[in-house]
């Protein structure tokens, strides 16, 4: 590295070497990010891009409608409906914290929803007002299909605690 | 009473802290050393004043002071005397004085040592510790304050604050909320000291380097001093991170150990940092190189320490999509970036002081391939890093927020893994200064020889998936070299000494704790990948709901359930608890009793999985759902994990491989003495 002294007759070879492996790194990241990178949407988001999204994963975070939860135990399936929040942090803190702006948004008629069909084991955390990010994409049927659910309730999730995952 | 006590004393040592680093540094440069006498004495106050400080949490936790907002938030009447004393570090606030407390444990007794050689050093150490300290308890005394007392506000809003808001009246709460029920496992009553041990531990050799730097040392006694401190850091977030993917496979109940969540790679990247400094400090004591390199890692571990602790509490990561602003986001990032600055410029201005002793003049010498070692740790944390902040580059620069998830690092880190591993069977064979493709060819060969009959054996072992039989192969490899080395050096000392075989062995590692507890950690680490390439290659998972007497069959293995109680607890838990009956190759091999159990403090269910466990493979049973009527059916997820139990296993001895390599060697001579290995490599 910086070691390599300037009448070194060998420096040409390990500048090389360090140059490749630095470009080889680079490449790894750049080419797994382009595989593997997803949009992290709102549901409203997700609307307004409609077919600009394609068939890539998307992640689509809403808050849960607890009255929607409706789970098929026989089959595992599992279908309930998040409702718009926004992602704008100003937004949130204006509305009194993550907990309110989610009490929010569900009061909110108006505002877009979104179907998720889920197949696999009920999580602990889904309930009414929790946040919900769903990994998955929209079906024909305007319904979301999730391969991934990670729930976070705002009051008890702190700190150290690494999500719940499920699936995936 | 108590909670004004803590608090005072914790305002105390924020200014006792200011002070010992601004006496101590005057004194330095007035040349006045009362001065700086009266900045180590500073310093030795600190731990006993946050002692108080966190005595008085504890008092306060475990006597169930429901009106202080902390308290009320980790604590319920329900959970038993230790769990709350625990809950210190459950919560943010008491986490950060709990680090704060032993930070100052460790620079004190660090302060303690004898200083005759390196008087000079102390102020400046003195300086960065007490800078650093003096932050994180800034931290809580205005706006994390463990002390804050829960009032009811005119408008009806519960709030916490030292003192009366006016109008306000004072809640007095029952009870508490409770601790998060996945922090009520042994698991995670261990790993986060463990990790902050690590952390902390890691300001002492930074301190020493910016002192170093400062008083224009230009030689290695900073990495000498510190060798015992980068290790024991490093000891206690390898025990740190081990543990807490032994606590997510035990409470999480997905069946994984690692999920590439940004908190967990806040604490791998200082780990990344670490070792690569632990690598390339060798270079520097053996060949005097590298000099510039070792302080930038220093530097940047540190720096990742804090961006650890950050990430972790700040909330910033969760936040984009989640949780609100912490307040203290902002004053770590501007802490960061300051000492990060002000170290490089630092760097900068001494560069010229620090020139190398030595050139790079063989591609396969140990100092090359050290370099290279560093290359790929550096790769590793490039790729954590980068996808950890990727989703707020994007946002920021695109306004659309783009993430990656576990299949970006895992794709990435692979090849890099892979090239560690490989340096890892070719490294120990090298010699410094002068090895070639043929010295090392030459020790290489049988080794490398015997480890091909692994992928042959595993081929026709119905082993195919490629990924696996390199893994395996290179892992093998690497493991042959590791006790060939072992018994090269041991079978040495048995010719010339006449020492039997374990006499010769324990001699031999005892003459060489670092080189040979070093291989003991590579030992840990094949072990390790082992188990890694099984459960990521191999995990198999199927879920069902069953009837009473039902199956299900996963592999070789047959599950029945075979009956579903639900009972309350004395401590505050309602538990729905299953039998199953496991049969491997139609034989009954055993009884799991996977659960849910539900805490009534804080409405949360944690499910706790049922797993037989054998070196072969764990057998893991989750209970998902359950009909509380009629118990007559209930649902399993149910995975397949081979090899699982070699990461614990590995885990254990990379530990002990570091409690070798701790343990300082009795003589002083390994300084001079030349290199085994040269000799070795030319036998």
């Amino acid at each position: 590295m910086t070691e390599v002294p300037k009448a070194n007759a060998g420096r040409g070879k390990f500048l090389l070497g360090g140059f490749l492996i630095v470009a080889a790194i680079v490449y790894l990241i750049a080419s797994s990010t382009q595989a593997t990178a997803q949009y992290y949407l709102t549901i409203d988001e997700l609307f307004a891009k409609g077919e600009a999204v394609g068939d890539r994963d998307v992640k689509i975070s809403g808050v849960v409608d607890g009255d929607s939860i409706q789970y098929d135990v026989k089959n595992l399936t599992l279908r309930f409906t998040i409702a718009n929040v926004p992602a704008d942090l100003d937004k949130i803190e204006e509305a009194g914290g993550l907990a309110e702006a989610l009490h929010i948004a569900l009061e909110d008629t108006q505002g877009k929803r979104l179907d998720v069909e889920y197949i696999g084991v009920m999580p602990d955390l889904l309930r009414h007002e929790a946040q919900a990010i769903v990994t998955g994409r929209m079906g024909e049927d305007g319904i979301f299909h999730a391969d991934e659910l990670l729930l976070k309730c705002p009051t008890r999730y702190e700190d150290e605690v690494p999500l719940q995952a499920v699936g995936g | 009473m108590v909670a004004n006590i803590g608090y005072y004393a914790l305002v105390i040592t924020f200014l006792v802290s200011i002070y010992g680093a601004g006496a101590a540094a005057y004194g330095a440069l007035k040349r006045k050393p009362e001065f700086v006498e009266s900045g180590r004495y500073a310093m030795l106050l600190t731990w006993p004043l946050l002692t108080v400080a966190s005595a008085a949490i504890i008092w306060l936790l475990a006597t169930g002071h429901y009106e202080i907002g902390f308290v009320a938030s980790v604590t319920s009447n329900s959970m038993p005397t230790y769990l709350k004393v625990t809950a210190l570090w459950g919560g943010q606030e008491g986490s950060l004085v709990f680090w704060a407390w032993l930070m100052a444990a460790f620079t004190s007794a660090a302060s303690l040592r004898k200083w005759d050689r390196d008087r000079e050093l102390l102020p400046w150490f003195i300086m960065v510790t007490m800078i650093t300290l003096a932050f994180f308890i800034s931290l809580t005394v205005f706006f994390e304050n463990p002390f804050a007392r829960l009032w009811l506000s005119a408008d009806g809003q519960q709030v916490a604050a030292m003192l009366q808001p006016t109008g306000a009246v004072p809640l007095n709460p029952p009870d508490g909320r409770g601790l998060n029920p996945l922090l009520r496992h042994p698991g995670m009553i261990i790993h986060p000291p463990a990790l902050y041990l690590g952390f902390v531990a890691y300001v002492i050799p930074y301190a020493f380097a910016m002192a170093a730097l400062i008083t224009r040392r230009s030689d290695d006694r900073w990495i000498r001093i510190t060798r015992r401190w980068t290790l024991v850091a490093w000891i206690f977030l390898s025990l740190g991170l081990i543990l807490g993917g032994r606590w997510a496979y035990d409470v999480l109940g997905w069946g994984g150990y690692w999920g590439w969540d940004p908190v967990e790679i806040a604490a791998l990247l200082p780990w990344l940092a670490g070792t690569a400094f632990l690598h390339s400090v060798m270079v520097q004591e053996k060949k005097g190189m590298l000099k510039h390199w070792n302080v930038v890692l220093i530097i940047l571990t540190y720096a990742l320490v804090i961006f650890g602790t950050f990430l972790s509490r700040s909330g910033v990561l969760s936040s984009v999509h989640a949780f609100a602003k912490s307040a203290i986001g902002p004053m770590f990032f501007i802490f960061i970036g300051v000492t990060f600055l002000v170290s490089l410029s630092l760097l900068i201005n001494r560069w010229e002081m620090l020139k190398g002793e030595n050139f790079l003049n063989s591609m396969f010498s140990r100092e090359a391939l050290f370099l290279l070692n560093n290359f790929l740790f550096m790769g590793i944390l490039a790729v954590s890093f980068w996808g950890v902040i990727f989703p707020l580059l994007s946002e920021l620069i695109t306004g659309q927020k783009i993430t990656v998830g576990p299949p970006f690092y895992e794709r990435a880190n692979g090849p890099l893994g892979l090239g560690l591993l490989i340096l890892m069977a070719i490294a120990p064979l090298s010699a410094y200064a002068s090895s070639s493709w043929k010295t090392i060819g030459r020790a290489l060969w049988k080794p490398a020889l015997v480890s091909l009959l692994v992928p042959i054996t595993l081929y026709f072992g119905e082993i195919r998936n490629p990924i696996a039989l390199m893994g395996y192969t290179v892992a093998a490899l690497v493991a042959f070299v590791t006790l060939y080395e072992f018994w090269r050096g041991a079978n040495a000392r048995n010719r010339r000494h006449g020492e039997n075989f374990p006499l010769a062995l324990w001699r031999l590692v005892g003459r060489n704790r670092r080189r040979y507890g070093g291989y003991v950690i590579h030992l840990g680490v094949v072990l390790m990948a082992f188990g890694i390439i099984g459960i990521e290659v191999y995990q198999t998972e199927t879920q069902a709901t069953l009837s009473r007497g039902e199956q299900v069959t996963l592999g070789s293995y047959v599950m029945t359930y075979d009956d579903l109680s639900i009972f309350d607890t004395n401590d505050g838990r309602n538990v729905a608890r299953a039998v199953v009956s496991v049969y491997k190759d139609g034989k009954l091999v055993d009884e799991l009793y996977p659960r849910k159990d539900y805490y009534f403090d804080s409405q949360q269910a944690v499910t706790i999985p049922g797993t037989r466990s054998t070196l072969e493979d764990d057998f893991y049973v989750i209970l998902v759902g359950l009909d509380p009527d009629s118990r007559s059916h209930a649902t399993f997820k149910v995975y397949h994990n081979p090899l699982v139990n070699l990461i614990w296993i590995g885990g254990v001895v990379f530990i002990i491989g570091t409690v070798v390599a701790v343990w300082v060697n009795s003589d002083r001579r390994r300084w001079s003495k030349a290199s085994p290995a040269s000799a070795i490599t030319q036998a």
